[in-house]
């Protein structure tokens, strides 16, 4: 059974629709990122399924109760859920008395809340700072306080608001650890929402994409980043090449696509005249200086127009008639001798392409 | 000038003496107000979380409403607590008129407004982030609205002092509800509005000395407590 099950949910705010007829169910210790653009409405879901706020229309359950029910479920529900806002805020108390509120407030001894917060100090690694000002802690340690203070009170579900935006990258590492343990070792079930889409790559058994209020996809990983079910999702999931086309043949499940003249060949149900987009992603394109024989049956040849570093990987724009962007090892571009000017031969597989249809 | 130098020197002098009928002024003077100060905080820091958590409509108004009366005399305080309280009155039936009993419960209805709405104003400063926080961990409306007071604290104790100030500083509601008799409901104020009349500046400014000495201690200790 679903441990969260959202029905047709809607949202308004000021007159503005901010989340439009989201379906989507949970299960227990399952962990699912939430993605999507600025503005897209992940903050407003979070904040309706975190009981912070009640919808316009529609249901959440929580294990099966309807909790868009006012009053004295509501708070019940709330003590079995925890909610990290994005920006860490810490009540100006000590880090200690910080941690300890949520056990205070559900009336636990005294005894009992010294432990527990001394082992989780220690599992965020701010025992030393117990007894300091919460205010006076680093973004990334207030953060993690903030992340402690939720998880203490050992909730059913855990809320996430973009918890590694505006950390320095150590930070954000030893965050991401922190939600690996409490996702793996506690099993608690997580919703998380991050604009980082590689975090919910990493850490997500499902990924959510949310734009403009509507969920767009929710699958796994492969399924979003690969396959994604329309333009939105593509653009957003950093597919790098959408060309525009017409299906122009199809046999055996291969496709013909004619794009202003240029052919690609492509894995697809779609039939002749309908009017697609090929999607591939820039580092399933092979670069060699030659035509080679290969399986793979598309094959083009262009002029480099730019080559862009970014750490190991080098990001290279090729004209071939399309605009191809191919990502590969910054080795493999030094030994290609990868230049502007430079002829090219980009080539991919047909299984490489994924098809979705235009609207 | 010399009135005023020999006042002060009176004003060590009475305070050094421990002069009775001055010491027994000032007492009544801090307990009235001290009092009348507790119990307008005991309704204000409620009834101010529940006006503040809670949408409904008007609510702007009454902030408005409630500011407006900030400015309200307190001789038309004493005008309304004298008409309800006399023997008269609607409130007649309690007997307490010219008692220190009717001077607490008429300086909490001039303070009340002021109160209320500095408190409102220290809660609207905590960020919405922090009130959300709590909620998200679990607290329940209480629970809420003590952790955001106590967020407020600065505020909330700076409202309170300004509430005590008001209310030991005030003279017209002591006059009409507790009429100064002596060794009864004779405060600071009334005290230095009679002592002056006669003529006894010298004594009227040594009270206004132990006047302002009082409240410095008394925002000493709302000042340690702020820092807590």
């Amino acid at each position: 059974m679903s441990l969260i099950e959202i029905k047709n949910l809607c949202h308004r705010y000021s007159g503005q629709e901010v989340l439009k007829n989201i379906d989507m169910e949970l299960k227990k210790g399952e962990l699912l990122a939430l993605i999507g653009p600025t503005g897209a409405g992940k903050t407003t879901l979070l904040r309706l399924i975190g009981l912070l706020e009640t919808p316009t229309s529609g249901r959440i359950y929580f294990d099966g109760i309807d909790v868009t029910a006012s009053g004295r479920v509501r708070l019940e529900i709330r003590r079995r859920l925890a909610f990290v806002l994005q920006k860490p805020v810490v009540f100006n108390l000590s880090v200690y008395d910080n941690i300890a509120c949520g056990l205070r407030w559900r009336g636990q001894r005294r005894g009992d809340i010294k432990e527990k917060v001394s082992r989780i100090l220690e599992v965020i690694g701010l025992s030393a700072t117990g007894n300091r000002n919460a205010r006076t802690l680093s973004g990334g340690e207030a953060q993690r306080v903030a992340i402690a203070r939720a998880i203490i009170v050992e909730p059913q579900i855990l809320l996430l608001d973009e918890p590694t935006a505006n950390l320095d990258p150590i930070s954000v590492a030893k965050i991401e650890e922190l939600i690996s343990i409490i996702s793996r070792q506690y099993k608690t079930t997580i919703v998380m929402a991050t604009h980082d889409m590689s975090q919910g790559q990493r850490l997500a058994d499902r990924i959510g994409v949310l734009v403009d209020g509507s969920m767009v996809q929710v699958g796994d990983s492969r399924q979003v980043f690969s396959f994604p079910r329309n333009r939105q999702v593509a653009e957003f999931v950093g597919i790098g090449n959408i060309i525009d086309g017409v299906i122009a043949a199809s046999k055996a499940g291969v496709v013909t696509i004619n794009s202003g003249g240029t052919v690609i060949e492509a894995i697809s149900d779609y039939g002749v005249g309908e009017a697609v987009s090929a999607c591939i992603r820039p580092e399933d394109i092979i670069l060699s200086l030659s035509k080679t024989k290969s399986s793979a049956r598309n094959s083009f040849t262009g002029q480099v127009k730019e080559v862009v570093l970014a750490g190991s990987l080098a990001r290279v724009e090729i004209d071939c008639g399309l605009r191809l962007v191919a990502l590969v090892t910054k080795k493999s571009a030094d030994e290609l001798k990868l230049k502007s000017g430079h002829r090219v031969c980009a080539s991919f597989k047909a299984s490489g392409v994924h098809v979705i249809k235009r609207n | 000038m010399t009135e005023i130098w020999s006042g002060f020197v009176r004003a060590i002098e009475l305070i050094i003496s421990l002069d009775p009928e001055v010491m027994e002024i000032a007492g009544k003077s801090l307990m009235i107000s001290v009092t009348s100060t507790l119990l307008a905080s005991l309704i204000c820091l409620p009834l101010a979380s529940l006006i503040h958590f809670n949408r409904f409509v008007g609510k702007r108004l009454l902030i408005n409403f409630i500011q407006t009366l900030y400015s309200l005399p307190t001789v038309v305080v004493g005008l309304f607590v004298f008409v309800f309280f006399s023997r008269a009155g609607p409130l007649g039936g309690l007997d307490i008129m010219f008692t220190p009993t009717l001077m607490v419960i008429g300086q909490v209805f001039l303070i009340l407004p002021i109160l209320l709405g500095l408190i409102i104003s220290a809660l609207g400063g905590v960020d919405r982030p922090l009130i959300d926080t709590a909620f998200s961990l679990g607290a329940s409306s209480f629970q809420a609205a003590v952790i955001i007071l106590r967020e407020a604290r600065y505020a909330v104790v700076a409202a309170i002092i300004m509430g005590f100030s008001r209310a030991i500083s005030e003279v017209g509601l002591a006059i009409m509800v507790g009429g100064n008799i002596k060794g009864f409901t004779r405060v600071l104020t009334t005290a230095i509005s009679l002592e002056t009349s006669k003529g006894e500046l010298e004594l009227s400014i040594a009270l206004g000395i132990i006047l302002l000495a009082i409240a410095l201690i008394v925002n000493l200790a709302l000042n340690r407590l702020q820092q807590r």
